[in-house]
């Protein structure tokens, strides 16, 4: 069978797979509820933003300066305050979850005070099996006690570094983890969704019945990338638009240089649901590899949560081979930094290599299956 | 005549062949899980490690020496790349070839001498917010403690006394690992018996079972069979990996730890079933699977803490098995959870479990009337 394409016949195929898109109610809840949902739950239930976090402070001292530190904590706009007496009232509400850490201002506060640093003035208790949370309560108490120390001229005359953040100046973690968000949604798309169509016709022998046609193979695997290729461009532009104009999330680059970046991520995604399914052939094991290999590694490995440089050196080679990872580092950039072709364009190849290669397996596995 | 023995383990048998029978399915049953946890422990990390900082130093005292010196000497950086002006660090932010930048004034090391506050700024990469949030506490750390020892006042920077309780040293994968373990069970059980039903209705297989004389308990019955077998044993796989792999101390009851992990995957069954059963096609439970699937992930508080969601979304939270899991697989890891609170987080998840399974019961036997 040759490579042949003939641009009827494509386009008789893929207006019948487009028609078999639209008919399956799942593949609409797929494309555009799914998306509305997910940039919702990012914006609102991901939230690295710790404001409020329920935390109680251990009153110990009755002065009027341990007072107004205790109304310092309670004011803080990143702590919910439980006040209490006695830390055994807190204890058990950390280990059950429910509080996030304590404070203990103690009894010899203003002696503490006094002698000016010879011993720490609070006490500050995280609770460890949540590390990013425990961090972010112990600098911000930190930070507290720093503020109520300054407020009184405390505060030594130190060395302090004056952060100024680039691109989200409040630190809004909304504005970095929707753009993550949408790669997350395109790879769902492209991957899963092919994997399981192609799959899907390999499971009920219909696949055979099309290959006994003139049709090509490469027309075929064509006819049933190009109506996902649309579904997931027009899921982005949408994902976009709500991120833009219901969450506010700038988009400082250009509409052009945000879809030339999605539909080079959507080769190797595509690519990546193909190459699942000729090996598949069966959709649970298709859906399930997707998952396994496109949708953990795009939600885990890509850097929108956890930093790439942070892993250790095998997993950050691996994650050379995730393209989620070139497109949510350029996806982020052209959201909050503005067009910077110096890191679109080593991403774009990047990520047209990989497809590349994902679609040279995929003809290869396809080509075998058709001569035995 | 609601249930036989011998057809329930008949059907049983049905059902566990038709998961395991298949060298692929049994293939990405076991392994995907299994290698993601290995994969995901490691790469999990909110620390922040090799990282670049660009240093443009304008001052020749000793205190910017000292401070460029610690920076360049501290274990989460990589490489200080020298810059020239602030033109030049602007640059390298934007290409990302650094994630932060210091610039240090002229008057930094003066200030300091003279008892004045010394500034030097930081410039962050907002676009990876976290890492730079984190940056910047490690950096602030260390200017303090800078600042301190120059000036002699050992007190500024430590005014405050932190203990962090069950992981003193927070290690991220103590968290990520027992966690990990639930996310992939869930994951794994609504694959299963998410296509269970589903399959058996594009297949037309399912008419054939109602018109036998199983009766609606024994067909869910033995359709939660496989879920409940192997998804048990990936789940305690992972939790023994934890421990033995992973080095991490187990300080609860493993019995306790049992008992909710068997109500957690019966909890996903059912709601696994219910998907399966108003599914025509493979593909629609699969899709509903991941729609599922994949906001629940996001709002069990694994991500990020359930509390700081806002307050419609944490009520919602409160309908989500992986949530109370999560609570229970983190404390009896590191925690010692005393039975009590073990219990708090099983009833709710006895509570879904024992609706959901009803709802799929109910469903099927509509089907037959």
């Amino acid at each position: 069978m040759s490579a042949r394409l003939d641009p009827r016949r494509l386009a008789a195929l893929v207006h019948k797979e487009s028609r078999q898109m639209w008919r399956d109610p799942a593949t609409i809840l797929m494309a555009f509820v799914l998306p509305v949902v997910m940039i919702f739950l990012y914006a609102y239930a991901v939230s690295l933003d710790l404001d409020k976090v329920a935390i109680g402070v251990v009153l110990e001292s009755d002065s009027a300066g341990a007072q107004s530190l205790a109304a310092a904590f309670a004011g803080s706009r990143y702590f919910a305050a439980t006040p209490a007496r006695d830390r055994r009232e807190v204890d058990r509400a950390v280990v059950g979850g429910r509080l996030r850490g304590f404070v203990v201002i103690p009894q010899d506060f203003d002696r503490r005070v006094q002698s000016a640093g010879a011993q720490p003035l609070v006490q500050v208790v995280t609770d460890g099996t949540q590390p990013n949370t425990a961090g972010f309560v112990a600098f911000y108490a930190q930070n507290v006690v720093g503020l109520w120390q300054a407020s009184r001229g405390l505060a030594p005359p130190g060395l302090a570094l004056e952060p100024r953040f680039w691109y989200n100046p409040e630190i809004e973690s909304r504005r970095f983890l929707l753009p993550g968000a949408i790669a997350i949604i395109m790879t769902m798309i492209g991957t899963l969704l092919t994997a399981m169509v192609v799959a899907r016709e390999w499971e009920r022998g219909t696949m055979e019945a099309v290959i006994s046609t003139p049709v090509s193979v490469v027309e075929i695997l064509l006819g049933k990338l190009l109506p996902y290729f649309g579904l997931a461009m027009a899921a982005t532009v949408i994902c976009t638009l709500l991120s833009i104009h219901v969450f506010g999330v700038p988009l400082r680059g250009s509409w052009p240089a945000l879809l030339m970046l999605s539909s080079a991520f959507l080769v190797p995604a595509l690519g990546q649901g193909l190459v699942i399914s000729s090996i598949a052939k069966n959709q649970f094991v298709a859906a399930q590899l997707a998952l396994f290999s496109g949708f953990l590694p795009a939600f885990l490995l890509s850097g929108f949560i956890f930093e790439i440089s942070s892993m250790p050196l095998p997993i950050r080679l691996l994650t050379l081979l995730v393209p989620a990872r070139y497109f949510v580092a350029s996806l982020q950039t052209v959201f909050l930094a503005g067009d910077v072709w110096s890191v679109f364009i080593p991403d774009t190849l990047a990520m047209l290599a990989i497809g590349c290669g994902f679609f040279l397996i995929a003809r290869a596995k396809t080509k075998k299956t058709l001569d035995t | 005549m609601i249930m036989s023995s011998t057809r329930l383990l008949a059907q049983i048998r049905k059902e566990l062949l038709c998961v395991l029978r298949d060298p692929k399915s049994r293939f990405a049953l076991i392994i995907p899980p299994l290698m993601q946890l290995l994969i995901f422990s490691f790469a999990n990390t909110l620390e922040v490690r090799h990282v670049d900082i660009a240093v443009y130093n304008r001052d020749s005292g000793r205190a910017a020496y000292e401070l460029v010196a610690r920076i360049g000497a501290a274990s989460f950086c990589d490489r200080l790349v020298p810059a020239h002006s602030q033109a030049e660090i602007a640059g390298m932010i934007e290409r990302r070839e650094v994630i932060a930048a210091l610039d240090i004034p002229e008057s930094f090391s003066g200030d300091l001498a003279a008892g004045r506050p010394a500034r030097a700024q930081v410039l962050l990469d907002g676009r990876r917010g976290n890492a730079s949030q984190v940056l910047l506490g490690y950096l602030s750390d260390l200017a303090a403690g800078l600042g301190a020892e120059l000036t002699g006042t050992a007190a500024a920077a430590n005014s405050v006394a932190v203990r962090h309780w069950f992981n003193p040293n927070l290690i991220y994968q103590w968290f990520v690992v027992p966690s990990l373990g639930g996310v992939l069970v869930m994951f794994s059980t609504l694959m299963i018996t998410g296509l269970s039903i589903a399959r058996e209705r594009e297949l037309g297989t399912f008419d054939q079972l109602l018109v036998s004389p199983c009766t609606p308990l024994e067909i869910i019955v033995a359709k939660m069979a496989p879920a409940l077998v192997i998804c048990s044993g990936l789940g305690s796989v992972m939790a023994a990996a934890g421990v033995f792999a992973f080095g991490i101390a187990f300080t609860g009851s493993w019995l306790l730890l049992f008992v909710s992990m068997e109500v957690f995957v019966l909890s996903m069954v059912g709601i696994g079933l219910m998907l399966s059963a108003v599914c025509r096609t493979q593909q629609q439970a699969i899709l509903g699977t991941f729609a599922f699937g994949v906001p629940v992930m996001v709002m069990s508080g694994f991500a990020t803490p359930v509390e700081n969601m806002p307050a419609v979304l944490q009520w919602l939270a409160q309908a989500i098995p992986l949530k109370y899991y999560l609570i229970i697989l983190q404390g009896s890891f590191l925690k010692a959870l005393p039975p009590a609170e073990v219990f708090a987080n099983v009833w709710p998840m006895a509570v879904i479990a024992l609706v959901t399974l009803s709802a799929a019961t109910w469903f099927v036997k509509g089907r037959l009337e």
